[in-house]
């Protein structure tokens, strides 16, 4: 088998070393009455060709976003990656290499590493960030254990256009801990009046900015408000391309972000792996879970990057630790600043502009077709159609005449109650007009025909 | 004229007039390797014996302080902050962390004195 | 002199190097149609360093040179699994159909998606001999909070909530105890006999009417198969318990036996160790779990199933199936680039060829132990599964610690294996070759440390000058954590 070095000759001979003759002598410490070599019920080995067409096969079956006008968001983003990006994380030393616990010989993933912290914090506008999360969901769930951690409190307030399952996934987090969260979705939002909730019992208010239904806000009344009451404000980002046109959460009084990184260097992959982004205020550093790199020098001057601030992980608190992260994205992070190198400020504010612009000429051509109604007052790339009919049989139908229209507000809901026509569409520079006319003029037949 | 105690997890505390200041012995400063940080509880705050109310961090650890008398936080050795490093070099002296009103001196008996605690540590090389 | 030494290129930071006018990429202009994002709107400058391509090229190059890597050479390190990552599975997992699909696409969509994950699913109930499974927690660490939410979600259903004691093992892996403290469990160690077993007697009188469960990992940390561990699922069942175990060795004994025939009701499994996905720097991971039938109804969400020949996501928290579930870990459906490369992985090996896997990670690592066991000095007797564990003892008298050894390697072209675990082994040194190490790199492996074993008599210091070969030497961690500088700042320029 390929992947497998030893020769039968081998085999043979370091049996010999060792003094046995059959290599189940080394598994003489299992126990008898469980089987050895049990049957399974599985295939034997097969050959690359072999597992080339299975797997073709399988893929096949789905419609992808390469092949029909596309329009998903809500929480994954379809953007253009360089080839250059793909290119780099697949060399051996970046793609087979391990976590960089011997400093001496990873400078170049902590290197990387340290860069990419930098390029999260002025995106985030904040002071500090850390080597990434598994993704936005758990970033924003351990930003809330964060806060808890900080004010000491026990009350956390989502905001009701928190993207529904990153509320249920901070609901899951915290609910070993005797915290209340209070959550109640809802498409109409008013920040201020996130403002009537917040006593001092409240350890942070978690808003996302864009918010699950494209809407935009500023955050600088909420922040201040949250200041004076001493709970911390959490701002969540999905679409970090937003940040090309958007002031930063930082600028806003965000005291911790949270953000879902895949828009950049990491294609869909049907939702994994992708890339949690986590910034913070100097002070708070030292709360900040997850792996981080830090400047220092060696025994003979030389500036290199060390794996530091590690006594939090758990792994070595043990019982202590304050946060079950002893992991980050890794390669998905080298995509991420890769692509945000490519791009530079010229290229990242005008891929932005082109995303706001694809979403602006989607919605002028809404505006004009009866019966669909955008509810947003404001929106980057992602708006909220309210359709004339159910927005579940809307998908499907447009994805059998070849559009993947948008996701229903409904799929990520237990009570769908009044969200049954709500559809979430996204826009970005990958699409074309002729993408745009598809959607309109099928729109029309499943709504009408 | 002050009495010292110690604890099992390696604390001190110089007991004088109902005034403790309490620190981490030489033993445990060794043990934890070069000092990162110190959190400090904070002044004014009250604990029960034996409270976790401080966390020393080295570059391989972090520990926590148990504080070895119930009492309240006087003064804290703001220093540390800047330079936590004193508590490596001067655990007994300049090192000493915080300063609490002890307000059952009774429960000083629990603890230990110089020579039972060189013994324990003793036992431990 | 620059600061180039022959193939070996110095880089500065991409913010020394790089510039905010500077782009790699070609996009369209914008056609500057007035803005629709309200007061939120904002043209301030960010500071992103950007590079030309040929830039960008040069500067991951260089950087990707001051890594080693397992294409480079032999990680020797326990319970790492640092095996071959073979490149079929990045060619399957960049096939369109799996990489540009999105999550929320209607099911009708993306049938052959979930036609994977309940593929990859029922490969790792059989390979496992468990009822059920959760493909969603995205690391080892995450897996491990899963099983174990799943056994307090179990506990809770059937109202003994008053069961709060988790036992685990002295030698066990530092986040065992750090997740069951962070889920409220009260955590109890249990000694490790002379042996380096579970000691049965102690974990015995640990066991009380507040008994929750025990974590064990199985080969334990210490490389050797916990034989006692089917009278410790048996008396734990018995007691009211549940049986965690850490699935971080599982390349041990890989189609050689089922957990589940061990009477274990949760195990991670961590596809980037046994299931070759690369490790990339330090992620992605993947960390399945699958459930024994009592603990198969507290699965976290969403669930793949196949009804009628078609496949459905079983999402939303209200539906039926899910009722008892503990909740969601993680937004979406889990690491399913991941998934792709550990199937591909899997269909390449099948089950004899993962039989092989086991057998030859095992006889690798008995190979070693018996070539360097009279040169460093094994920690227990007898034959080790897939890891050996060494203690310091062969440094005595020496100046020379762990570390310097450790770090001494890396002069001599190798990353270092695992040191100061588990803690329970002064010094310790954990050694997992795997068995994609051939019998030449294993050979030239001993030869090394057996020269390096030779000089630590006679040339101490040497071992704490090292590394001395490497671009960058011992770094100063103590300073990065006293003085944190975590990422570039510009630099003001000092006033007149």
């Amino acid at each position: 088998m390929r992947y497998l070095p030893l020769t039968n000759e081998d085999r043979k001979n370091m049996k010999e070393v060792i003094g046995i003759t059959d290599v189940n002598q080394l598994f003489a410490s299992v126990p008898n009455n469980v089987p050895l070599d049990p049957s399974f019920n599985l295939p034997d080995h097969k050959t690359e060709m072999e597992v080339g067409r299975i797997l073709s096969q399988i893929a096949g079956k789905n419609i992808n976003s390469n092949q029909v006008p596309f329009f998903l968001g809500a929480g994954a983003y379809k953007h253009h990656i360089p080839a250059t990006v793909d290119h780099i994380i697949q060399r051996s030393e970046f793609l087979t290499s391990y976590t960089p616990y011997q400093p001496e010989i990873s400078q170049g993933t902590l290197q990387y590493l340290f860069e990419f912290q930098t390029q999260v914090s002025l995106l985030t506008g904040m002071d500090v960030s850390n080597a990434s999360m598994y993704d936005g969901s758990t970033a924003s769930a351990e930003a809330v254990s964060m806060a808890k951690r900080i004010t000491k409190r026990n009350k956390v307030i989502l905001s009701p256009t928190l993207h529904p399952q990153y509320a249920e996934v901070i609901k899951t987090l915290i609910s070993s801990s005797e915290d209340s969260v209070e959550y109640k979705f809802s498409e109409c939002f008013e920040v201020d009046s996130l403002i009537s909730k917040i006593d001092d019992d409240v350890s942070c208010v978690v808003v996302q900015n864009p918010d699950f239904f494209g809407e935009c806000y500023s955050l600088e009344n909420l922040s201040k408000y949250c200041q004076s009451k001493g709970a911390l404000l959490i701002v969540v980002v999905n679409e970090v391309v937003s940040l090309g046109m958007m002031k930063s959460p930082g600028s806003m009084g965000a005291d911790i972000v949270a953000c879902e990184g895949q828009s950049l260097g990491n294609s869909l992959n049907f939702g994994g792996p992708y890339i949690g982004l986590m910034s913070t205020k100097d002070k708070f550093v030292r709360q900040l879970p997850g792996r981080i790199v830090g400047e220092t020098n060696d025994v003979d001057g030389e500036k290199g990057f060390v794996l530091t601030l590690a006594t939090r992980e758990q792994h070595i608190r043990r019982e202590k630790a304050t946060s079950n992260i002893c992991t980050n994205s890794g390669l998905c992070s080298l995509a991420f600043t890769i692509h945000l190198s490519l791009l530079g400020e010229k290229g990242f504010k005008k891929l932005s502009k082109l995303n706001h612009e694809a979403a602006i000429k989607l919605y002028s051509r809404l505006e004009c077709l009866d019966g669909f109604e955008v509810i947003n007052k404001t929106f980057f790339n992602e708006f909220t159609i309210k359709l004339p009919i159910d927005a579940e049989t809307f998908v499907e139908k447009m994805a059998s005449k070849g559009v993947l229209a948008g996701v229903p507000v409904s799929r990520l809901l237990n009570k769908k109650d009044n969200f049954l026509n709500l559809l979430v569409v996204a826009s970005s520079e990958i699409n074309l007009d002729s993408d745009r006319d598809e959607f309109i003029r099928l729109a029309k037949e499943v709504c009408y025909e | 004229m002050a009495d010292i105690f110690y604890t099992k997890d390696h604390e001190w505390i110089k007991v004088d007039n109902g005034e403790g200041v309490v620190g981490i012995t030489a033993y445990a400063s060794e043990q934890l390797g070069d000092i990162v940080f110190v959190e400090l509880p904070q002044k004014g705050m009250s604990f029960d014996q034996g409270k976790d109310v401080a966390v020393i961090e080295s570059v391989k650890a972090a520990s926590e302080i148990y504080t070895p008398a119930t009492g309240e936080i006087l003064e804290i050795n703001s220093s540390l902050e800047e330079r936590p490093e004193v508590v490596n070099n001067d655990p007994l002296g300049s090192g000493w962390l915080y300063k609490m009103r002890v307000l059952k001196p009774e429960e000083l008996k629990s603890l230990m004195s110089e020579e039972d605690y060189n013994k324990l540590i003793g036992a431990k090389s | 002199m620059s600061n180039n030494r022959g193939l070996d290129h110095d880089e500065k930071l991409l913010f020394e190097v790089g510039d905010i006018s500077k782009t790699g990429v070609d996009l369209p202009d914008p056609e500057n149609i007035k803005n629709m994002l309200g007061s939120s709107c904002s043209d301030t400058e960010i500071g992103l360093a950007g590079l030309s391509e040929p830039e960008t090229l040069r500067h991951y190059v260089r950087l990707s040179r001051k890594n080693y890597s397992i294409d480079a050479g032999l990680y020797p390190l326990g319970s790492c699994t640092m095996k071959h990552n073979p490149r079929l599975n990045e060619k399957m997992a960049r096939l369109e159909g799996f990489s540009e699909i999105h999550p929320l696409q209607p099911i009708s969509t993306c049938q052959g998606a979930l036609e994977l994950i309940d593929l990859i699913s029922t490969w790792l109930k059989e390979l496992t001999g468990m009822a059920a499974i959760t493909m969603t927690p995205k690391a080892g660490a995450q897996g491990e909070l899963c099983g174990m939410m799943a056994i307090k979600q179990a506990l809770i259903f059937k109202k003994e909530s008053h069961r709060k004691v988790v036992l685990v093992p002295d030698s066990a892996h530092g986040t065992n105890p750090a997740t069951a403290a962070f889920l409220g469990f009260d955590v109890r160690t249990i000694k490790s006999t002379q042996e380096g077993l579970i000691d049965f007697e102690d974990f015995k009188e640990n066991i009380d009417e507040h008994f929750a469960g025990v974590m064990i990992t199985n080969p334990n940390t210490c490389g050797l198969f916990e034989s006692d561990i089917v009278k410790i699922s048996e008396l734990t069942h018995k007691s009211g318990g549940y049986l965690y175990c850490d699935g971080a060795n599982f390349n041990a004994v890989v189609g050689k036996l089922k957990p589940g025939d061990l009477g274990i009701d949760a195990m991670h499994i961590n596809l980037h160790k046994t299931f070759s996905t690369p490790h990339g720097g330090g992620g992605p991971g993947s960390g399945p779990v699958v459930f024994s039938k009592r603990l198969e109804n507290f699965c976290p969400t969403p669930l793949v199933k196949k009804i009628n020949g078609k496949y459905d996501l079983i999402e939303n928290l209200d539906n039926k199936e899910l009722s008892n579930s503990f909740g969601r870990l993680n937004v979406f459906h889990g690491q399913m680039g991941m998934f792709v490369r550990a199937m591909s992985y899997m269909l390449s090996h099948g089950s004899d060829g993962l039989r092989q896997v086991a057998e030859d990670a095992v006889l690798n690592a008995n190979y070693l132990r018996e070539s360097l066991s009279m040169h460093l000095t094994p920690a227990f007797q007898g034959y080790c599964m897939h890891e050996i564990l060494f203690s310091d003892e062969f440094l005595n008298n020496t100046n020379v610690e762990t570390l310097d050894f450790a770090k001494a390697m890396i002069d001599e072209g190798y990353h270092p294996m695992t040191i100061y675990f588990p803690l329970v082994i002064h010094g310790a040194l954990l050694v997992e070759p795997t068995e994609t190490e051939s019998k030449q790199s294993l050979d030239h492996f001993i030869e090394t440390l057996k020269s390096l074993v030779a000089r630590v008599k006679n040339d101490s210091d040497s071992f704490k000058e090292a590394p001395i070969f490497t671009p960058i030497r011992r770094l100063d961690e103590t300073q990065a954590a006293r003085k944190p500088i975590l990422r570039w700042r510009e630099e003001v320029p000092a006033k007149a």
